[in-house]
């Protein structure tokens, strides 16, 4: 039988099979899958862990977990006390847990604490053919790797605590084709091609599907790159989202402190290489292709991640969508009066108060590095105010030790400590009320960086472009 | 967990797409360390203005639909962050079923956590409802044993899988439910030898 790579992963980690085909020990009904990694911050686990001890169970695996602080830390100095009270206590939660059932945690003292999902890729914990999950929707982002990685509810946090297992229902299968390529083309990321394909697919395209990317332009990208668009796979739908690993991938992999090490990840990497592919005439539930040869840099304009359009494009109007659906027409009217925004408006004529850079979208040293490309030599405008929160320690000291830190600092940045910061304002990085912030994090929705705040999604190059000039630039042509 | 009872209520009508978790408990909120609690949360942002006052053109606040069991909505419910405390939130505010045309998938998974029944109809079928609604303010009794609805003399039956009709009506406790295959489990391990996780997983 010809598989898709999700059905590969899916059926090597089945423990019990109650549904999906006609042997199984019932019609239909979740499958019970054993999972390898699970990763665990401070706001998602503290009710996990007080119903675990409140039964009198056991982390089945402590070493299979491993935990970080970092939604709700400060991104000021680290040697400052934190002054919210509250999450003072989430994060002490956090560490008493660990301590006490036995989980490694790097926490904000550590020299390895940063974003969860910047983390796991870093440490080598992410690894090929594994499955993958965290008390968070992004963790689609591991998917990258060739993992089947997802978010679960605290309920599933604890049960894969105590029981290593989660009861699932299998997804469906949806291929993205994405053809044409990048090259030569420095101003378009993997952030553009993520955004135009949930554009295209709507925010509930993938909904109850794995998505798997393939073609020429993903063979092209950067791990990084590829983590950026299977991070946002949730923001079309989908819990999870895939790329087969192939050299990029294995040599990424290469000594990581987690990862397999000399020959037997050599061993491993012929494993892979011959089982964590689609067969090639399998059929997916769903094809969709796009091509990213003509692509402009995609930004979006609206309160929802599929409200995108061209940088080339005006503010749309609400009569677009009557013909189609009155619903969407219904929450387009509701979007532009959140975001303050006249149909018709050239969306490089919208000017912005702040730029975020960071998130588990794009706070990588790639995605800082491609920031940095346009700011040389340039101020951010006076009306602006913009920070770089880098995704991990170890991002923001590898971005120092080649002068990153200076350049942003330079141009009048702030170079802020790692951790989730303004993706979702947990912590005191968010907007004031009525705001208007070009973020290269993953939602737009209403009031997600700060109540009454207007978040414009767009790539690292094109956020630092916008703090340069004070409004949305075509950074194409800046190159 | 406490097993499902059947329904009759009046019903909340929410009519909204893609409404997300950041909207259904706002991330201020996320700081506590209970499960409960949440309820006076509920919507924050769109119940509530800056002073923390109720805004009146908020359904929510509308006094007749305060007691209110049934959250009547549309597509693509509870999409985005993976928060459970958006689930926990609506359940200590007193709802207990909601009924939409679709669901994101997270969210769907983390109400049978906690006893919150969703149901999923057809675009039509929500229209009746919400017609029903707005014209007679019908009263609607949900069973679970059956699968229906009933509504001024219409009945409406919907889907649910049994396993996860089965935890909701008898509030089984899942992880226990799990550790009876503790065998199974340990078997899967030996056979993939994750005694080796430390480096590195093998599966030969």
């Amino acid at each position: 039988m010809q598989k898709t790579l999700f059905d590969k992963i899916w059926d090597s980690h089945l423990i019990k099979d109650t549904g999906q085909n006609e042997n199984a020990d019932y019609p239909s009904g979740p499958s019970l899958i054993y999972i390898d990694r699970h990763l665990i911050h401070e706001v998602t686990s503290p009710q996990a862990f007080a119903s675990l001890k409140q039964s009198g169970r056991k982390v089945r695996r402590p070493n299979l977990t491993i935990a970080t602080t970092d939604h709700n830390v400060s991104t000021e100095s680290r040697s400052l006390p934190i002054v919210d009270e509250v999450s003072k206590t989430q994060l002490e939660t956090l560490s008493r847990n660990c301590k006490e059932f036995g989980i490694t945690i790097y926490d904000i003292a550590s020299p390895d604490q940063g974003i969860v999902h910047v983390i796991g890729p870093e440490l080598g914990f992410t690894l090929p053919g594994t499955t993958i999950v965290c008390g968070d929707s992004h963790t689609s982002t591991h998917g990258a790797f060739g993992a089947l990685a997802f978010g679960i509810g605290t309920s599933e946090v604890e049960h894969v605590l105590a029981t290593q297992c989660l009861w699932m229902y299998k997804p469906k299968s949806f291929l993205i084709n994405i053809e044409g390529n990048l090259r030569k083309r420095h101003a378009i990321t993997s952030k553009d091609i993520i955004l135009n394909i949930i554009r295209k697919i709507g925010t509930d395209g993938g909904n109850g599907m794995v998505m798997e990317y393939r073609g020429v332009a993903i063979s092209g990208l950067s791990m990084e790159q590829r983590m950026t668009i299977c991070n946002m796979s949730i923001e079309g739908g989908a819990r999870a989202g895939l790329i087969a690993p192939d050299e990029t991938t294995f040599n990424y992999l290469r000594g990581r402190r987690y990862a397999p090490t000399d020959s037997e990840l050599d061993r491993l990497i012929e494993f892979w290489k011959s089982n964590l592919k689609s067969d090639e005439n399998v059929k997916f539930d769903r094809v969709e292709t796009i091509n990213v040869d003509e692509l402009a840099p995609q930004i979006s304009w609206g309160t929802n991640p599929s409200m995108v359009v061209d940088i080339t494009d005006s503010v749309p109007s609400p009569e677009q969508f009557a013909k189609s659906d009155e619903n969407k027409r219904k929450l387009a009217i509701r979007a532009l009066e959140y975001m303050d925004l006249e149909p018709g408006t050239p969306m490089t004529d919208v000017r912005v108060d702040r730029v975020f850079i960071g998130s588990c979208t794009n706070s990588r040293l790639e995605d800082l590095m491609e920031a940095s490309l346009v700011i040389k030599g340039r101020k951010v405008s006076t009306n602006v105010r913009a920070m770089v929160v880098p995704g991990s320690q170890k991002v923001k000291l590898q971005a120092e030790e080649i002068g990153l830190d200076q350049t942003f600092k330079d141009a009048g940045f702030e170079w802020r400590e790692s951790g989730c910061s303004m993706c979702l304002g947990m912590n005191p990085d968010i907007l004031l009320p009525r705001e208007r912030c070009a973020s290269t994090s993953n939602r737009n929705f209403e009031g997600r960086q700060g109540s009454g705040g207007r978040t414009h999604l767009v790539s690292p190059i094109m956020a630092a472009a916008c703090a340069i000039e004070g409004h949305f630039v075509d950074v194409r042509d800046w190159f | 967990m406490e097993p499902f009872q059947d329904i009759k209520s009046r019903l909340i009508p929410f009519d909204m797409t893609n409404v997300d978790t950041d909207q259904i408990i706002p991330k201020q909120f996320l700081k506590l360390i209970q499960k409960t609690g949440y309820g006076g949360f509920l919507f924050y942002d769109w119940r509530f203005d800056r002073a923390g006052n109720p805004k009146k053109d908020f359904v929510l606040n509308e006094p007749k639909y305060r007691q209110r069991q049934v959250l009547l909505t549309r597509d693509n419910f509870g999409c985005g962050s993976s928060r459970e405390h958006a689930v926990w939130a609506l359940y200590d505010y007193g709802i207990r079923v909601v009924i939409a045309s679709s669901f994101a998938d997270i969210f769907y998974n983390n109400c049978f956590k906690k006893g919150l029944l969703p149901i999923h109809l057809s675009q039509d079928e929500i229209d009746y409802l919400f017609d029903s609604e707005k014209n007679d303010d019908a009263v609607v009794d949900i069973s679970l044993a059956n699968q229906t609805i009933s509504i001024s003399e219409k009945i409406i039956d919907f889907d649910i899988d049994l396993t996860r009709k089965k935890i909701l009506l008898e509030g089984i406790d899942e992880i226990g439910y799990t550790l009876s295959f503790s065998d199974q489990i340990l078997n899967y391990e030996k056979a993939f030898k994750v005694a080796d996780y430390n480096k590195f997983l093998v599966r030969d």
